[in-house]
């Protein structure tokens, strides 16, 4: 495809494709939206905190070889359940946010003990079997919220039942706990505030994974994620190492999402939690991760270049086309698309890699094909 | 001679229970003055809204390329394919199959272009499909508010442009399957002949086409791609192949899904249906690297059936409406039984 001279620029283009295509529509985008400058930064710096931590929770797996955890939504929905409990038992503030994420961590924990059982049975398939699990928890939360909660379930708060007695109401408001961690050390800087208590437990997070990378479990998790034969060859118990990093996501998922919605301010109790994997995912892989692949920096470009987009598409939508509508349906064809052609290159280039590695047996031993074959 | 325990192995216990579960629903449904003419009939009529679909997802399996999450492809080609056929105003069967002609190259174009992309992802197929196909629905809605339609029965009244959500198809060829030679017994019974048949018709040909050349080879790509290729099949050309067809039946499906249910809907509707078509052949006792015709009848029938009766007697019995949450559970727990069976054919 490229030869000699161009080849360092085209691997350079090909390695970064996804951040640079995404780059560059951004850019285009911000200027029919009309929008200031000022507001568009504001608005980042609400949004670094808003989900930042939800993408972080994608990188423990990453590490450990398994794919983007679209499993993670199982750690969302766990976090929801906290945050009605919170709501439930009045506790307002701060407060009502760690209330929240104490309950939730057992159920979380759970989930993720769960999923790493299911993704275990699917080994190689981890992604597309983690996604039809969050469809199918997704199933059982409903019945549990919509049908357990209010009979089984003791819920005291008659303002979040349903009128019928039981089941939670649609639309929650959060006005006890609303964005009671962004305001907690709110910080004036020049036209922006940042929500400093946010980014205070968001670099926590990120100082953890790096710390957790050193670890020996870190260590087990990295030679997984390299090769799981090997390892397990090496002594290092594969399956549980892979429960485990999916457990630590899936409860990390499940304060992401409690960060999100207090920042959001109300949750839609039976949605909230549909689209949590595609944003996040989709964020991580703009930043330039892939699937085997990621650091702490591809998340917070990631998150920034998606909302940019986010933000500005609607409204350049609106002028370029005269429907805001287009807009809408755009961001959420350049958010799919950018996944699938994300995962699409990664996956062809792997793919060229092993075909390389077996051209190069084949020269050198006349029976490379059995040789091939003998890999487990 | 096989033993009970190794047949109930074979067939797999959630299938089973399914299917326990359904005939219960048919034994309770009288109890609960659900009338069982009407039930059956819709049962019916559902299967054959919904084989096409089912059938879709035997080529792609078949070949090695797994489950095809992105038959929503193949729905947007038929969704084009459709429209065109009320702007140009055909009527009857005509219309019908105007649809499905007119779908056609826009089938066979999107397909050949996503098998060309599936065949550079070997191994990572599912995943890939699911985005491409969510992507590929989401790059249409931008298309239905753009694209110059002009039939005043399925653009915006007031803006003059851009395609409603749903559009009817009354007046055009609402039915026409459904009513060729029905058979009407009783008040609340009426058989689909035309529906049925026109499934039947499909079924026969791809079971056809499974046993000529293409089809054995496709098969042989599908079991063992070293050993086809090592045969002179050209892998990459079976599978394409493979896709295209999946995604050309996936257009067909959705027109004989529009004429009985009386809407083609737009924008954001094909998005969950791959899931149903997948869970459907899933139930039927196919796996992610085998399917039969006889998985495919079973299986919508018995997917279909759970859909119309558990709404009907569940909420009957219940006096609530939890067919949704039986729905989700359902059908995502036997994709994700079928995803985490160890497969006995290695890659």
């Amino acid at each position: 495809m490229s030869g000699g001279k161009s080849s360092k620029l085209g691997r350079f283009f090909s390695e970064n494709a996804v951040v640079i295509i995404f780059l560059l529509i951004t850019v285009l985008a911000i200027k029919p939206s009309g929008l200031s400058l000022t507001y568009i930064g504001q608005e980042m710096i609400n949004r670094i905190g808003r989900d930042s931590f939800l993408v972080l929770a994608l990188l423990l797996p990453i590490y450990a070889g398994m794919g983007l955890n679209f499993g993670m939504t199982l750690g969302a929905m766990s976090g929801q359940i906290g945050l009605i409990f919170a709501i439930n038992a009045n506790i307002r503030g701060v407060d009502g946010l760690v209330f929240a994420a104490l309950a939730g961590t057992p159920i979380s924990i759970l989930m993720g003990y769960i999923c790493g059982v299911v993704l275990n049975k699917a080994k190689g398939r981890e992604m597309v079997t983690g996604y039809i699990l969050a469809f199918f928890i997704n199933g059982v939360y409903q019945f549990v919220v919509m049908y357990l909660m209010g009979v089984v379930i003791p819920i005291k708060n008659p303002a979040i039942l349903l009128s019928r007695g039981y089941g939670i109401r649609n639309t929650l408001n959060l006005e006890g706990v609303r964005q009671s961690l962004d305001i907690l050390l709110a910080l004036k800087l020049g036209p922006f505030t940042l929500p400093l208590a946010t980014f205070l437990v968001i670099a926590a997070l990120c100082v953890f994974i790096v710390w957790f990378k050193k670890t020996k479990l870190g260590q087990d998790m990295r030679a997984v994620g390299h090769d799981m034969a090997v390892a397990e060859a090496s002594g290092i118990p594969v399956d549980r190492t892979r429960v485990i990093v999916i457990i630590i996501s899936t409860v990390l998922a499940c304060y992401g999402q409690i960060i999100f919605l207090q920042n959001m301010g109300n949750f839609a109790t039976y949605n909230a939690h549909d689209q949590t994997s595609f944003f996040a995912v989709a964020a991580i892989l703009v930043g330039g991760a892939s699937v085997k692949k990621a650091t702490l920096p591809n998340v917070f470009i990631g998150v920034i270049l998606l909302h940019v987009l986010f933000v500005v598409s609607p409204l350049a939508g609106q002028n370029l086309f005269g429907s805001a509508m287009i807009g809408e349906y755009f961001r959420q064809f350049i958010g799919y698309g950018v996944i699938a052609l994300s995962l699409v290159l990664y996956a062809w280039r792997a793919r060229k890699e092993t075909e390389r590695a077996r051209e190069g047996l084949r020269g050198g031993a006349a029976n490379g094909d059995i040789a091939v074959g003998g890999a487990k | 001679m096989r033993s009970f325990k190794k047949m109930v192995e074979d067939f797999g216990w959630p299938r089973i229970i399914i299917f326990l579960f359904l005939v219960a629903l048919f034994i309770g449904a009288p109890f609960v003055h659900v009338r069982m003419d009407s039930s059956l009939s819709d049962v019916i009529n559902r299967f054959g809204q919904n084989a096409i679909f089912v059938l879709a997802m035997v080529p792609m399996i078949q070949s090695g390329c797994g489950l095809n999450f992105g038959l929503s492809i193949g729905v947007v080609a038929g969704l084009l394919g459709s429209t065109l056929s009320i702007e140009f105003g055909l009527t009857g069967l005509l219309g019908f199959f105007g649809a499905v002609l007119f779908s056609a190259p826009f089938a066979v174009l999107f397909g050949w272009a996503y098998g060309r992309l599936l065949n550079k992802v070997k191994g990572e197929e599912m995943t890939i499909a699911m985005y491409v196909g969510f992507a590929g629905v989401m790059f249409m809605c931008i298309m239905w508010l753009i694209l110059p339609f002009t039939s005043p029965n399925m653009v915006w009244g007031y803006a003059g442009k851009g395609l409603r959500t749903t559009i009817t198809v009354e007046g055009y060829w609402l039915k026409v399957l459904n009513d060729f030679l029905a058979v009407r017994i009783g008040k609340f019974f009426v058989f689909p002949t035309g529906e049925i048949l026109f499934v039947a018709l499909a079924a026969f040909l791809m079971s056809l086409f499974m046993r000529s050349k293409t089809g054995t080879a496709l098969t042989a790509v599908g079991s063992n791609p070293d050993y086809a290729r090592a045969s002179g099949i050209s892998v990459d050309k079976m599978r394409t192949v493979s896709v295209v067809l999946s995604t050309f039946l996936g257009a067909v499906g959705i027109c004989v899904f529009e004429q009985s249910f009386g809407f083609i809907q737009l924008y954001t509707a094909p998005v969950n249906m791959p899931f149903a078509a997948v869970a459907a052949i899933l139930i039927g006792g196919a796996s992610v690297n085998k399917a039969s015709m006889l998985n495919v009848v079973v299986g919508a029938f018995l997917f279909q059936g759970l859909l119309t009766m558990t709404p009907s007697v569940i909420n009957a019995a219940l006096q609530t409406d939890m067919s949704e949450v039986i729905r989700i559970m359902v059908s995502n727990g036997i994709i994700l039984y079928a995803l985490t069976r160890k497969t006995k054919v290695t890659k």
